[in-house]
Order: C-alpha cells, then structure tokens, then sequence
C-alpha cells in the first residue's frame, strides 16, 4: 500500500499538448505511472507520443479511459476551471502542478471539490510520487527510492533537497508528497499525516514546513493526539522578514503570526523532532527508527 | 500588489461606498491648491506603501492652504521605511465622532473570506486583536451567496447602536465584500470607518492589497501600479522573470525554487553569515534569468560573496551554468563565488563551469559554508 497513488493510479492529462504536460507526461510514463488519457480542447482524437488517446473534455477521457486521477498543467488562467472540470467528471484525485491560480478562485473551487469527495493537491505543487509504483507529477524519480518514509513538503526543490539526502543514506520513500506553497490548497500536512499513520509501509514521517499561515502548528496538534509513527521536521524562512511573501504566494509573516519560531515551537511541544537544517534529516531519523 | 490609499479610496467610491473627499497632490503649490479648494483646514498625508506613515512624521494636519503648502514641501521627498514619497493625498480635516474598523481577508485555515469588524478604529488591527479579542468580530462568508443582509447587520450593530447607522455600516460591508472580488483583493480594510458630527457612515482611511495572481487578468487594476514607490532593483528582479527580496546581509543568494531559497539563506545564517537577499530564479531554465539574476545580486554593494544553490529538476544545471558563464563575460566579478549545482543535467553544468575555469560543489552545507568564509574574508 501506499498513500493517494499506486500501480492502480490511472491517470488523465490535463494539458498533455503543452510545453510542460508533453515533458512530464513522457516522464511520468518512463517512471511506469499508467498514463491512461490526456485533454486539450480541440485536439480530440490525436494520439500523444503515438499511445494515449486525447480528448476534448475530462468527462470523454473518464469515460473512455476509465481514468481515475487527474494532473493539470495548464496556463494559471484556466487552471481553476481545470480542476471544476475534473472534479465534475468524477476522478478521485486531482493534482494540480500550475502556479499561479487567484486565491479568490479557490476559495469557490475548494468547496466544490470537498463536497464531490474528490482530493486535490496543491495547486502550486510539485504533485506526487510512490517510488517505484507510480509519479503523478514534477518531482524527479531518479532522486527517489522506494522505503519506509513518508515525506510531505509546501516546497518543490526543497523537497528533493532533502529527499536526496534521504536516498543517499539509504532511507527509501513510501510516498512523497508536495501540497504546494500558496495560501489555498487542498490537501493540507494533516491530511498527510492521517494518511501516513494509516499506511503500513510507513514508518516515519518527514514533515517540510515553511513560514505563513497555521497550517503546520495546526498539524503538530493533530500528530500529538493520532500519529504514533516517528516525525522529523524542517520549517524553511527563519530569516525571512515579515511582510514579504517569499516566492510562494503563502509564504508570508503576517505582523507577527505565521513566524518559523512559533511553527518549529510547536513541532517541539508535539514531540517532533526539528531539523535545525536539511542535513540533519538522516541522523533524527535513525534516532528514532 | 499594495495599492495607496487614494487608489484603494477610488475603489470604494466606485463600488458606491461613502468617502470623503480628497485628491492627490505632487508638488507642494498643487497642495496648496487643492488646501484652497476643500477650504484651509486639510490633512497632508504621504502615499507610500509602509505602516507607521504618522509616527514617521508623513502625515500632517493644515490650518490654512499655506500651512498645507508648507507641510506637503516637508513630506514629499521624504523617506518612510527606505521608500521616498513621491505623493500626497490632501484631504478636508473631518470632524469625527467614532473610529471602527472594517476589513475583509482570505482566511487559510477556514479557507473562506472572513469580515472582521471593530469598534476599536483608528489603530492596528492586530494590536487589537492581541490584547482585546473580545471587541473582535469575525464573520466567514460561504462565497456561493456572499455576504449576506442578515450577517453584514448583525456586524453593524456590533459597531453602532443606532439602526440606521449600523444599515450604512452594512451596506458598506457588503459593497466593500463585491470590491474584493471585482478588484482581486487579498486583504481590503477601512480603517478608520468613522462617523461624522451630522451622524453619517463614512470610510476615511482604505487599505487594498490585491493578489498578483490576478494581475494578468485585470489590467485596469494592474495600470495602478506605482513603480516609483518600490525598490528598483525588486521591480528589475520581477521585469526579469525573479522574485527577488532586498535583505541586509553581506552573502548574495541565487537558488531555484522558494523553499530551497529560504532553506539557503537560513544555512547561511547557521553558518554564521548574513543572507543579502532572496533570489529564487524560478522553474524554468533560462540562461538569461541567471544572467538577470547576477546582475541585481552584483549590484548590491553589500554583497561580499555570491552562493549559487541549484538542485535541478525542470531547472537545467547546463542551462544555469551557460548563465554563469555568459553573465561573468558581461560584467566581471568583483567578490567571490561559490556554486553548488546538482541534479538535472549536473555532469553537463560543472563541465560548461570547468572549461570557464569555474568550479562546482555537490554539497550544500559544504557550499554554504565556504561563501560564508569567503564573504567574511573579503570583509576582514
């Protein structure tokens, strides 16, 4: 088992046709994600790379395919519509990788997909990936290996930062999962954790936090109360100023709330062990392993 | 994108919301003018995107057009937090009777735009919020209905006793709710929301903050855009394609990626640096952003070493590398520079670095280290 994706993930392409959905469609299907579909309105009926059949809508690609999960890379402007178009087409999971999206758009799109029961990841994200099973995403699958930990991240190359670190000491991943840097999104660290916990091939947690927002403080909580499994965590911005979104549209200090020190206290008063810096994620771990 | 206050007062005037009047001056003799125009008795108040405008002497009243004239010469040109002001806003001296804040804000965690509203106006919300919680309140509006009738007068008579005043005051909040949307505000606040001598509801002092996410769909909006009142070298970094933050540290930062940015600059902090800045060049592998991105971290005198942190994955290490190259061919540098690359296309990168005589490191902690040395050497 593994947590949201697996060799059953069949997956759809939104924006398969595009600069960034052709090179990573072609990427996810030579790591062995079953790239079943992809969309572009107006090219219904082309074949990408020869192999996977395109359609105009996500409802034709569902049907046709049987495609249970989305990725969008399409354009910022039409990305919310992206995501309303696969929830109502009725995949399970959507993913989506575009920066970018109108926090206000969210705001009309999240209700709309929690109440389908369908889970969305990110925007804003690198996506996700199950080594050796499945990669719905951006994140390279030459700097994973499959293993025991769970890793759930705000951040894209920080991420492979420390998943490298992971997989050069012999820590495999169960599954790596981006949730994205804006201030809206769909899948949040607690959701992660649940599923963490839930999963039997998990046996630690990596938890890669940023400043802005209560999401992390939030999530410690959560972990005290129901995860037993060991966690280690990072928060990327002790030396940011306030004020200022650091590259991630969530990433802000608002007066005096959404600081590092407050989030890396509350990962301490949870029990979770804190990186003082991304090397240090192999050591805690084998501490606590 | 902050907007001023008189641009944030023109947005609320157009979506039908009682303001006060007030325009903009540039010079002093315009100030004067308009000190004539609203009768003698005026407020001189800086147009500049920082909190604290009063404490830093950028607001001031006038008791004659003279006065107005002379406090708009002592403004203008002034600086606020690092920013000059280049405008101000003259506006008649209001007789005010109460002060109250109203604000509409995207909450993450209710993932919902919340008004919030208080009778205590006039000061920072925040302050407020910390030591008075209780005269805080907080209303999430489900955006399929928006704000409703009912839950903008429930707020209104938090704030006014009086029937009709607390009607003005929901009608406002539920006009200022459709701005927020019409404009792509992140964050809109009336602050003060006062009431006048004759009793009527009116907005003196706005605050918008809209998302830049909309910008390329509102170009109306985006046109507000006051280049003049940010820092250059950040509106080079955003013509470029970069984030880019002005720091006050001596060890310049390029990375990709946000997360990795900020994780950088903490190292460097470990290690016993100080970050410049942060620079995070974004996904995409172009040559030139590197190139763009040395030439605004070069021209930051502070700056006693450079750290490039790359960990490729759309980013190209041969593609970052021909930008270092290209960019040290155009403008020599003058202090140290320490890269670490890896990742995509890592072999190629540190093989275009070596035939220009540069090398790489694969390490972060190891890179981070030596630019802090080496920062710090070249200041010693």
């Amino acid at each position: 088992m593994s947590t949201f994706i697996d060799k059953a993930t069949r997956l759809v392409v939104q924006g398969i046709t595009g600069r960034d959905g052709s090179f990573h469609s072609k990427q996810m299907m030579e790591y062995g994600t079953q790239v079943v579909a992809g969309v572009t309105p107006g090219k219904g009926g082309q074949k990408f790379e020869n192999t996977v059949p395109v359609f105009n809508t996500v409802a034709e690609a569902v049907s046709a395919t049987r495609a249970n999960t989305s990725v969008i890379y399409v354009p910022a402007a039409v990305a919310s519509s992206a995501i309303f178009e696969a929830a109502d087409a009725g995949v399970k999971l959507i993913v989506c990788i575009t920066e970018g999206i109108p926090v206000l758009d969210m705001t009309r799109v999240l209700p709309f997909v929690h109440e389908r029961g369908v889970r969305l990841v990110g925007p804003n994200c690198p996506g996700l990936i199950s080594p050796g099973k499945s990669k719905v995403g951006i994140i390279p699958g030459n700097i994973c290996k499959p293993g025991p930990i769970g890793v759930v991240s705000r951040s894209g190359t920080l991420t492979y930062e420390i998943v490298h670190q992971l997989s050069t000491h012999g820590l495999g991943q169960s599954t790596c999962v981006g949730i994205g840097g804006d201030p809206l999104i769909g899948t949040n660290f607690i959701d992660c954790l649940a599923a963490f916990q839930a999963d039997a091939e998990t046996e630690a947690i990596v938890m890669i936090g940023e400043i802005g927002g209560t999401d992390e403080q939030q999530a410690a909580e959560f972990a005290k109360r129901e995860v037993k499994k060991p966690i280690v965590g990072f928060i990327a911005g002790q030396t940011a100023p306030p004020g200022r979104r650091m590259g991630h549209a969530g990433a802000i200090i608002s007066g005096s709330s959404g600081t590092a020190a407050e989030k890396m206290a509350a990962f301490e008063k949870a029990g979770i062990a804190v990186m003082k810096r991304p090397a240090d994620v192999v050591p805690l771990l084998k501490e606590r392993m | 994108m902050n907007l001023h206050e008189y641009q944030a007062r023109d947005i609320l005037r157009r979506y039908g919301i009682p303001v006060p009047p007030g325009e903009v001056a540039t010079t002093p003799a315009d100030a004067r003018a308009l000190a004539e125009k609203f009768g003698g008795k005026v407020v001189v108040k800086a147009q500049v995107h920082a909190g604290g405008r009063g404490k830093a002497g950028g607001v001031k009243l006038a008791k004659s057009a003279g006065e107005a004239e002379a406090a708009a010469k002592a403004i203008l040109g002034m600086t606020i937090k690092g920013l000059t002001v280049h405008k101000v806003l003259v506006a008649p001296a209001a007789e005010i009777a109460s002060e109250s804040y109203v604000g509409i804000i995207v909450d993450r965690a209710t993932q919902r735009p919340v008004l919030i509203v208080s009778a205590a106006g006039g000061i920072d919300i925040e302050e407020v919020a910390a030591k008075t919680p209780e005269k805080i309140h907080r209303q999430p509006i489900d955006p399929r209905y928006g704000l409703l009738a009912h839950q903008a007068l429930a707020l209104g008579f938090a704030l006014y006793k009086d029937v009709k005043q607390a009607r003005a005051a929901a009608d406002i909040m539920q006009k200022l709710y459709t701005a927020v949307y019409a404009v792509g505000a992140s964050l809109a606040e009336i602050n003060p929301l006062v009431t006048t001598a004759d009793g009527s509801v009116q907005a003196l002092d706005a605050k918008i903050s809209v998302d830049d996410n909309e910008l390329e769909r509102r170009p109306d909006i985006a046109a507000l855009r006051d280049v003049s009142s940010e820092a250059p070298e950040e509106v080079g970094a955003r013509e470029a394609g970069l984030t880019f933050i002005k720091l006050d540290g001596f060890v310049g930062c390029c990375v990709n990626g946000a997360g990795l940015a900020m994780a950088t600059m903490d190292l460097v902090k470990y290690y016993g640096g100080e970050p410049a800045n942060f620079l995070d060049i974004g996904g995409s592998s172009n040559p030139q952003k590197v190139v763009a991105a040395l030439r605004i971290i070069t021209g930051d005198p502070n700056v006693k070493a450079i750290l490039f942190n790359i960990f490729g994955g759309i980013t190209r290490g041969d593609d970052v590398a021909n930008g270092i190259v290209q960019a040290t061919r155009e403008f020599p540098l003058k202090v140290p520079m320490v890269i670490r690359l890896t990742g995509t296309n890592e072999r190629e990168g540190i093989e275009i670095l070596k035939r220009a005589g540069f090398s790489a490191l694969s390490d972060m902690d190891e890179a981070v280290k030596q630019a802090v040395a080496a920062a710090k050497g070249k200041a010693a």
